[in-house]
């Protein structure tokens, strides 16, 4: 089997979880990639202090995209002041498969707009 | 169209990176659009400069000096000679991208107004792009794009029309496309603008390492190309210019080497075409560019055109093959450079990239520098595959194994 292209990536990808728009939503930001044009955007629902719903949509390669379903499954029910403290490890270690330095962005574009859209924290996650 | 056999050049054995063998396999170079390698004749020029004659230029009064002085000059000469334009108005610039600013700036600044429009294509890179829309913000004119079609291809009647509104100071557009492989009508479309009273910029990135170019005969005002494109090192790009239009445009860079005198308030400019060059030019860059277009000489540029186009078809032929691919720009190799850019359904460029590589198989993927295009084409990134002097029908068997092995890992 493939180190990058493990079966649980390649299903995320294919069948990506929580997929699509949220409406009525609280919290939303939207982002691309410079390195690819990649876009993804994540829209919120927050219920007592708490991601209580997310819905992510976009486009990207199979990191990106498997990161996001992958992500989303955690993310949801987390406290927002959790959010900020979420970093670059939490995520590769989440995807579990080694990220070379030229797929990092692909691996982290996830983390960066959720941490956008609850904390107004523009940078990439470190 | 000439066949496979009759035009292999088998000139692999001239580039020594590709003795390399990652991973036990042959390095299967398909990226030579975003830069080419680099025959030993290049790596030995530059070496034996730095080795023998190094000393900067236009200054010196010793013997390495006057050495590196003639080197320079004897460079520019060649450089000049391979694309049929004059020494004096040949510039060596950074890149291509430099050569673009350049003209933007030192002719844009002083020729473009409040009412005047500038005309591209959208199928530009960046480089031919961007400058445009600084200079047109600063200076209140208009950015207008020529439409690219469903073939990847603009109008000559579209060009026509654009250029009856008469404000169109300029036309700037890609000699040949580095995403959909398109070779532009250049001579067509130099004739049109200049009737309509308007000047051309021609990026020539793709096309002067690829395909005989000659800038006289074209009649471009500004011409612009890369070395490192070119089989030469990365830091040194060429403009071509008219010489009345660049000895009356004020300088882009100043400081050293481009002045005639300095007082405390006042210089005067240095003629062409160190007005263009401030500051120590790329020495031994020049020195091996000026190898790299001896190199391409010595093969014959008509022959190196039917070497790649009979490569890129074969490329199509077999790119055909694989389910799910489709490719964008024009179908026939005979219209376009030595490229394909395509999507794999069910696969994004990024994850098609990877996978070639495990296979050995170098290509691109992404916008390339080409975002108003992607936009145009629908797509957010392409994979792109493109050849050079060295390819050979085995490296493109290569890829199409690669991609037959990509798709199989992702099930499809």
């Amino acid at each position: 089997m493939d180190d990058l292209y493990r079966d649980y990536i390649l299903d995320h990808y294919k069948h990506p979880r929580n997929f699509g728009e949220l409406e009525p939503h609280d919290l939303e930001a939207h982002e691309h990639n410079p390195l690819c044009g990649d876009e993804l955007g994540v829209q919120i629902r927050v219920r007592d202090g708490r991601i209580d719903e997310l819905r992510f949509h976009g486009h990207g390669c199979a990191i990106s995209q498997a990161a996001a379903s992958i992500a989303s499954e955690e993310l949801t029910g987390m406290p927002l002041d959790e959010i900020a403290t979420l970093d670059a490890d939490w995520m590769i270690d989440l995807l579990g498969i080694p990220v070379s330095a030229t797929r990092r962005k692909c691996a982290l574009l996830n983390l960066k707009v959720v941490r956008g859209a609850v904390t107004g924290d523009n940078d990439w996650p470190a | 169209m000439p066949q496979l056999a009759e035009s292999s050049l088998n000139l692999a054995s001239e580039f020594p990176i590709l003795a390399q063998r990652p991973g036990g396999r042959p390095l299967v170079y398909l990226d030579a659009a975003s830069t080419s390698q680099k025959p030993r004749a290049v790596l030995d020029a530059m070496n034996e400069h730095y080795s023998k004659h190094n000393a900067n230029v236009h200054r010196g009064l010793y013997s390495i000096a006057r050495e590196a002085d003639a080197a320079y000059q004897h460079a520019r000469a060649r450089v000049a000679a391979f694309t049929g334009a004059s020494e004096r108005a040949t510039i060596f610039t950074k890149n291509v991208t430099e050569a673009i600013n350049l003209v933007a700036y030192a002719w844009g600044r002083a020729n473009v107004g409040a009412g005047d429009a500038v005309l591209i294509t959208q199928m530009e890179h960046h480089a031919n792009v961007v400058p445009w829309q600084m200079l047109c913000r600063e200076r209140e004119a208009t950015l207008r794009y020529l439409e690219v079609d469903e073939r990847g291809e603009v109008s000559l009647e579209a060009l026509d029309s654009e250029l009856a509104r008469g404000d169109v100071r300029l036309v700037a557009f890609a000699h040949v496309s580095n995403v959909l492989g398109t070779i532009n009508p250049v001579a067509e479309m130099i004739v049109r603008a200049h009737a309509a009273g308007a000047l051309v910029l021609i990026d020539g990135a793709q096309a002067v390492p690829h395909m005989p170019v000659d800038v006289g005969a074209l009649d471009a005002d500004f011409y612009g190309w890369t070395g490192h494109k070119a089989l030469g090192p990365t830091g040194i790009g060429v403009l071509h210019g008219r010489t009345e239009i660049l000895e009356q445009m004020p300088p882009f860079l100043t400081g050293g080497d481009m002045i005639s005198s300095v007082d405390f308030f006042e210089s005067s400019w240095n003629e062409l075409p160190h007005k263009f060059e401030a500051g120590t030019p790329p020495i031994a860059e020049a020195v091996g560019l000026a190898a790299a277009v001896d190199f391409l000489s010595a093969i014959g540029m008509p022959r190196v055109r039917a070497h790649e186009q009979a490569l890129t078809a074969y490329m199509l032929e077999r790119l055909a093959e694989i389910p799910g691919l489709r490719i964008v720009g024009p179908p026939e190799a005979e219209r376009r450079g030595g490229l394909a850019s395509f999507t794999i359904e069910g696969m994004h460029a990024h994850d098609i990239a990877e996978l070639a590589d495990r296979a050995g198989v170098c290509l691109r993927a992404g916008h390339h520098c080409a975002q108003p295009l992607m936009r145009r084409l629908g797509v957010s990134a392409t994979a792109r595959a493109s050849v050079a002097v060295h390819t050979e029908p085995s490296d493109i068997d290569a890829l199409i194994a690669a991609l037959h092995g990509a798709r199989e890992v992702f099930g499809l």
